[in-house]
């Protein structure tokens, strides 16, 4: 349930699409150097054994390894990989993939960098779906499955892939955009053998087009139906029929326009759901005051399989207690869009042993946070996000429950922490009490700010993580920082892999340090840091084996971007401009840079220039 | 430590100023330049004088020590370029590090394009939840900032702005600038439609069209079976075709493909007359 789930990935699927053009004739292939080889026949054994075998593999991880074995693993691996990730969908053309890889049947493809989503990017950036669609069409017509992530899909992408393909079954779209609901409606009414639509945080426009009622009629095989981020209307009774027959659904998350009283009713027709986001989790106006309200507690108590709680959009607290039947069971409670209090948490959480992932408002504050550690001794992964995300002197989450999480939650391997101050001493003590740490981002929303106690920028602090943290892959620094925490990430933060900077570091030392340092790097994000072209040039070692680096408001010039883009032919060195700024500038906006084995693309809108 | 450590920001200040350090014990300063000149101005012009001091330079001023070798956008053009360069800028810095015995004057930060970095959708959480009690059905305040459904999103270079059927669920887009004339659009409204329609007619037919689809036609001319409309700016229903296609585009809003036996029936706004006459 992470917000952002990135598997490490080494060596990546594109990047051999290079060592292997330069293979070619020198691979050893199964009759090559042995005379008594030559024949067919035991090729074809040893293919036909090598496919069967290579059918169990399942981690591309260990598929890309294979492929690099020899050209008839190569190509045998094509052949039986069924499920294509492409971490950058400008990194290889679709022509290409499906060239390679012809008998695939899932597509997972990300497009946008992650600070697109905080405005850091013009729209129409790119990270168009539609080639790909058209080029799946094409060679797999056979596809069941998409996953796409910041990708801009078109209401006729989403008709193309419920038309072409008549085995379509399953859709998660993440972070996406440029669809509505009339495009909703034409999937959902073609693709007869859908099982999964999951809608996740992203941007849905009102076409005020009932799409719900578009399902076909008869039994449905849904199994998975999000659209929590659906900000529209949806039709109600459509919805309690389209559950009705639903016989296989297991998760449901509903949006905030449908109210606990129809919640309810959903409840009562598939108490075998274990996922429920829960709509607004508040009356609507229109049941009256002197109705019985119906018994949620009963039908909370009813989902007996019931492991993910989210929702709460528009949370009535006084509802909260109907949740209790479940709490024993919850290994995933999100509630972070519930503005809710300390006291009015505590009666939930302390009933919730077995939660590992728990998404939360500060609002709860370090109380509701010493709650938790209290508690769920299982916990792996907490976020809390702000309610009033502004800089303050103040929040109500410092830290004192940063402290109190890492002394109760012993296995935690993810946080994400947004906070108004913290200590270097509490960060010091989370790397020492959760070893287990794999992903570690705090977000100090005050810029520079120092830890308040000492005065000191808080280096200390993650240099402890990276030091004690030795599963660390992803890291979120901020606050004051000089170019003495990046020389420990340098030092110390081997497994990075992801690496996220903001208003921090002195010189360019602090980049160099991180670029030579960290050999497992492969997504670097920077903004608002003083790193100039000298510290770019310091990766050049590095950039082909990462997936991009992106740096805005910083202190590159054009010159010094068009010497890495000269120097690297397999970069795509972009350079994108905001709204008032000139095309022949020497200062660079905003660099994102990306291998790639297609050169500049064709499809960059005017305030990207392609060095 | 090589020189890059890059001083940009000590180029801009004339040599005989002092940044007046206030320096603690754990050698963290943090200037407090009066000057509006060397003031990187980075928010509009006019802006009040919140002293600017930048990107963790603080440890490395105190040495005082190289230059910088690359070079810097010369102050008046710092608003360019994105986050660090806007308004707020100057106003944030009086968080810088504030030794305990140091009060420091607060005023309200300004906003940062994409800081903190939360998605918009968490954004309005605040506000949201205090209209908790309230009928999930006001919306208003609730939708999602950026959004308005009816308005015709401009995406890239076109203008798509919805339309609708009688008798099709199934609205569609149409972007109004690949088209430059009421007849272009009128074709494109059959095209659209024709197909959607028909099944319309016979649910049945999945696949190969089995009944034979008919074209729709005279949207404009008030003719055919249908007429095309559209909603203005005023929120107001205007039949399509009577003012000049330029004006057309900047007004539209949404359109609408109606039945024309359903037309007297719809209000097409009384003073709207007026407005259609002024061409």
């Amino acid at each position: 349930m992470s917000e952002d789930d990135e598997r490490q990935q080494s060596p990546p699927s594109d990047l051999e699409f290079v060592s292997n053009k330069a293979r070619n004739c020198n691979a050893t292939g199964s009759g090559s150097g042995h005379p008594e080889f030559q024949s067919t026949y035991p090729d074809q054994v040893l293919e036909n054994v090598l496919e069967n075998v290579l059918h169990f593999l399942t981690s591309r991880r260990d598929r890309n390894a294979a492929s690099l074995v020899c050209k008839s693993w190569y190509r045998v691996e094509a052949l039986t990989r069924s499920e294509l990730f492409i971490g950058n969908c400008y990194a290889v053309s679709p022509g290409r993939a499906t060239a390679r890889f012809t008998r695939v049947k899932a597509l997972h493809l990300k497009g946008k960098p992650r600070f697109a989503d905080f405005n850091l990017m013009p729209p129409d950036w790119g990270a168009h779906f539609n080639p790909w669609a058209l080029a799946m069409a094409k060679a797999y017509p056979w596809l069941e499955k998409v996953h796409l992530k910041r990708m801009s899909v078109t209401d006729d992408d989403l008709a193309t892939l419920a038309e072409l393909f008549l085995g379509f079954k399953e859709l998660v779209l993440v972070c996406c955009d440029g669809f509505g609901t009339s495009g909703l409606a034409i999937f959902v009414s073609k693709c007869r053998q859908l099982k999964v639509l999951d809608l996740i945080e992203s941007e849905v426009s009102d076409d005020e087009t009932d799409w719900i009622s578009c399902f076909p009629e008869g039994e449905s095989n849904l199994e998975s139906l999000i659209f929590d981020c659906v900000e529209c209307h949806i039709n109600f009774e459509a919805l309690d029929r389209l559950v009705a027959r639903s016989p296989s659904l297991k998760k449901l998350k509903l949006n905030r326009y449908v109210s606990i009283g129809q919640l309810y009713r959903l409840m009562v027709r598939a108490p075998q759901l274990t996922h429920l986001g829960t709509g607004s989790f508040s009356p609507s106006d229109i049941a009256g005051q002197g109705d019985q309200e119906p018994d949620y507690v009963a039908a909370f108590a009813a989902c007996r399989s019931l492991v993910c709680l989210s929702g709460f959009r528009e949370i009535i607290p006084d509802y909260l207690p109907a949740i209790y039947p479940v709490c024993a069971n919850l290994t995933s409670l999100n509630f972070s869009y519930a503005n809710i209090t300390a006291d009015q948490l505590k009666p939930i959480i302390s009933k919730c042993h077995k939660l590992q992932t728990f998404w939360v408002l500060d609002s709860i504050c370090d109380e509701g946070l010493q709650a938790v550690a209290a508690t769920c001794k299982d916990l792996r992964e907490l976020c809390v996000f702000p309610v009033d995300p502004r800089e303050d002197n103040d929040g109500p989450v410092s830290e004192v429950g940063l402290q109190a999480i890492s002394e109760g939650c012993r296995k935690l391997q993810s946080i994400l922490y947004f906070c108004q101050r913290m200590t270097n001493a509490a960060v010091i003590a989370m790397s020492k009490n959760c070893p287990d740490l794999v992903v570690f981002r705090l977000c100090i929303m005050g810029r520079h700010r120092p830890d308040p106690v000492t005065g000191e920028p808080m280096d200390d602090g993650f240099g402890a993580i990276v030091m004690n943290c030795k599963k660390l892959t992803r890291l979120a620094v901020s606050g004051l920082l000089t170019d003495k925490a990046f020389d420990y990430i340098g030092r110390h933060g081997k497994l990075v892999c992801t690496l996220s900077v903001a208003f921090a570091g002195d010189s360019d030392m602090a980049l160099k340090y991180v670029l030579e340092g960290c050999p497992q790097l492969q997504k670097l994000e920077i903004r608002d840091s003083p790193f100039g072209d000298a510290a770019l040039r310091s990766g050049l070692h590095h950039y082909y084996n990462m997936r991009f680096l992106w740096m805005s408001s910083c202190r590159l010039t054009r010159h010094g971007c068009q010497e890495i883009a000269r120097a690297m032919p397999r970069l795509v060195v972009e350079v994108i401009r905001s709204a008032d700024e000139e095309e022949m500038d020497d200062v660079v906006g905003t660099l994102y840079m990306y291998r790639s084995l297609e050169g500049p693309r064709t499809d960059a809108p005017k305030f990207v220039t392609i060095l | 430590m090589e020189s890059g450590c890059s001083k940009k920001l000590l180029d801009l200040i004339p040599q005989e100023k002092k940044w007046g350090f206030i320096e603690n014990q754990n050698g963290i300063s943090h200037g407090s330049s009066e000057e509006k000149k060397l003031e990187l101005k980075l928010g509009p012009p006019g802006e009040e004088d919140e002293p600017l001091v930048s990107f963790g330079y603080f440890s490395s001023m105190k040495s005082n020590a190289k230059q910088a070798h690359n070079k810097f956008p010369p102050a008046q053009e710092d608003h360019r370029g994105g986050a660090v360069l806007t308004a707020s800028w100057a106003k944030n810095h009086h968080h810088q590090p504030k030794p305990p015995n140091c009060s420091q004057k607060r005023t309200a930060p300004g906003p940062v394009v994409g800081w903190p970095p939360i998605r918009s959708f968490r954004k309005n959480l605040a506000t949201t939840s205090k209209l908790a009690s309230e009928s999930p059905t006001s919306l208003p305040h609730k939708v999602a900032i950026e959004r308005k459904p009816a308005a015709p999103e401009t995406r890239g270079k076109g203008l798509f702005v919805k339309i609708n059927m009688d008798g099709v669920p199934i609205g569609r887009k149409v972007d109004l600038k690949s088209y430059d004339s009421y007849e272009k659009l009128s074709t494109a409204v059959d095209e659209l439609f024709r197909g959607l329609l028909a099944a319309q007619r016979d649910p049945s037919a999945d696949g190969p069209k089995q009944e034979e689809e008919k074209v729709i036609t005279g949207v404009l001319d008030g003719n055919g079976e249908y007429t095309l409309v559209y909603e203005d700016n005023e929120g107001d229903r205007m039949l399509v075709g009577d003012v000049p296609w330029h004006m057309f585009v900047s007004t539209v809003k949404r359109l609408r493909v109606l039945k024309s036996s359903e037309l007297s029936v719809i209000n097409l706004g009384s003073s709207k007359k007026g407005k259609m006459v002024q061409n």
